[in-house]
């Protein structure tokens, strides 16, 4: 018993407190999640860590969080027929196989370069990434806005009617979202890229709504909801593989999940008024926010591994809570445009309803 | 409102009072759960099945929360 005691140690105290922290960051987590179909976890992992949980138990724990999340996700935006569950599975597959070589991957930089490196390496991925893909999404969602053609239907790429245009035999399965035959030699390496992604930076979904969108030819509004479905098939692997390792504090993700499933209803909901652009707007701003909350740490590593003059003690925290707050920010205002977006069609809605009445009536 | 419909109160009850019982029995047994969560190997099977568990009523309860409150998705008019 006495050694059981001793394994606890890795279990962080909860209070009332923390408890609602965790709970309203689940929250708004969800409520993003639920919209652009990831991009909602990133902010739990320091989240957790800020009040104590050991960083593999963060990780851990937040991925027993998200892939039930996932689930009730998809299945409520299945109902709205959103949800392509074949794409999902074919690329959840081969992003669970990204997700154990992204791991291995951070695990020899770690043993080469210590935590230092592995958090450099982390934050140069978080940089690169974002500023690329969440560049071009968001350039792409404004170029819609501006074009006032936010009512049309989305275009598919060139580059996806062409990945459409390939007919490679034995190796062509029809997707619903993308009305197409596409070569599963196609969508593995995109499940692939995910999953690494995912496995380095938390959020899959940033590389792999975007390839659905920009490289298969999904619309939007599926594309975030199948990421649902890969979410779920990779957190569950990546859960179980943690738990045999007893890192799951239960607690933890449950609390999380209390916030986060009020969240996902929400943000799944919320799709339900927009059109494609606006998952895409939501998706490209946090993504360039975030890439700024992260390149603000890597001035902090990069002095820890002494690739440059040390750092003030005073400045790395500075840095480190500057870099937490735009992050949470970043949430917050994703959280507001869709709940901003949800609120103006209700109202409209309602609005429509009560005219239709007026007209029945006389 | 129309005030048609009948808002699913009892459903939301009932869901709601399964998962405030399943956090109670969590928050309540933090020592006993973690001790048996925490080992490993076949206990694997424990926090899977748990995250499962609570996301089916939990769930189900969030999802009848809203449309209680009146927040409901769009009705379709043919589109797609």
């Amino acid at each position: 018993m006495h050694d059981m005691v001793g394994a606890l140690t890795n279990f962080v105290d909860l209070d009332v407190m923390k408890v609602a922290y965790l709970f309203f960051v689940g929250f708004v987590g969800g409520l993003v999640s639920g919209f652009i179909g990831s991009g909602g976890a990133f902010v739990l992992t320091p989240a957790m860590m800020s009040i104590g949980v050991p960083g593999l138990v963060a990780v851990a724990s937040n991925m027993c969080h998200k892939f039930p999340k996932a689930l009730v996700g998809a299945i409520k935006r299945a109902k709205y027929g959103q949800v392509d569950v074949k794409l999902g599975l074919v690329i959840g597959v081969s992003a669970e196989a990204g997700v154990l070589y992204g791991a291995h991957i951070q695990e020899s930089i770690k043993k080469a370069f210590g935590d230092a490196g592995s958090n450099l390496y982390v934050s140069a991925a978080f940089v690169v990434i974002l500023a690329i893909v969440g560049g071009f999404v968001l350039r792409d969602a404004l170029k819609t806005y501006r074009s006032g053609n936010t009512h049309e239907e989305e275009k598919v790429t060139k580059l996806a009617r062409w990945v459409q245009s390939i007919n490679i035999p034995g190796t062509m399965v029809y997707f619903k979202s993308l009305n197409a035959k596409v070569s599963v030699l196609f969508t593995i390496p995109l499940g692939f890229a995910t999953g690494m992604l995912a496995a380095t930076i938390a959020v899959g979904g940033f590389i792999g709504v975007p390839s659905m969108i920009y490289v298969l030819g999904a619309p939007s509004l599926m594309a975030s909801a199948t990421e649902l479905v890969i979410a779920f098939v990779m957190g569950m692997g990546g859960s179980f593989k943690y738990a045999l390792h007893g890192l799951v504090d239960i607690r933890l993700a449950m609390i999380i999940l209390a916030g986060s499933l009020f969240g996902i209803q929400l943000g799944a909901i919320g799709t339900t008024y927009v059109k494609g652009y606006m998952i895409k707007l939501v998706m490209g701003l946090i993504m360039v926010i975030v890439l700024f909350s992260r390149g603000l740490m890597i001035p902090v590593y990069m002095s820890q591994l002494g690739l440059m003059q040390p750092l003030a003690e005073g400045t790395v925290k500075v840095l480190k809570s500057t870099s937490f707050a735009i992050m949470i920010l970043a949430l917050i205002i994703g959280a507001f445009i869709v709940l901003k977006a949800m609120w103006q069609g209700i109202r409209a809605e309602r609005k429509m309803a009560k005219e239709v009445l007026k007209h029945g009536e006389v | 409102m129309a005030g048609i419909k009948k808002k699913p109160i009892g459903k939301m009850t009932i869901t709601g009072v399964i998962t405030i019982v399943l956090y109670a029995s969590l928050l309540l047994n933090q020592d006993i759960i973690n001790s048996y969560f925490g080992k490993g190997g076949v206990y694997a099977f424990l926090p899977i099945i748990t995250a499962f568990i609570f996301s089916f009523f939990h769930g189900s309860f969030t999802s009848i929360f809203w449309t209680v409150l009146g927040v409901e998705a769009k009705k379709k008019k043919g589109v797609k």
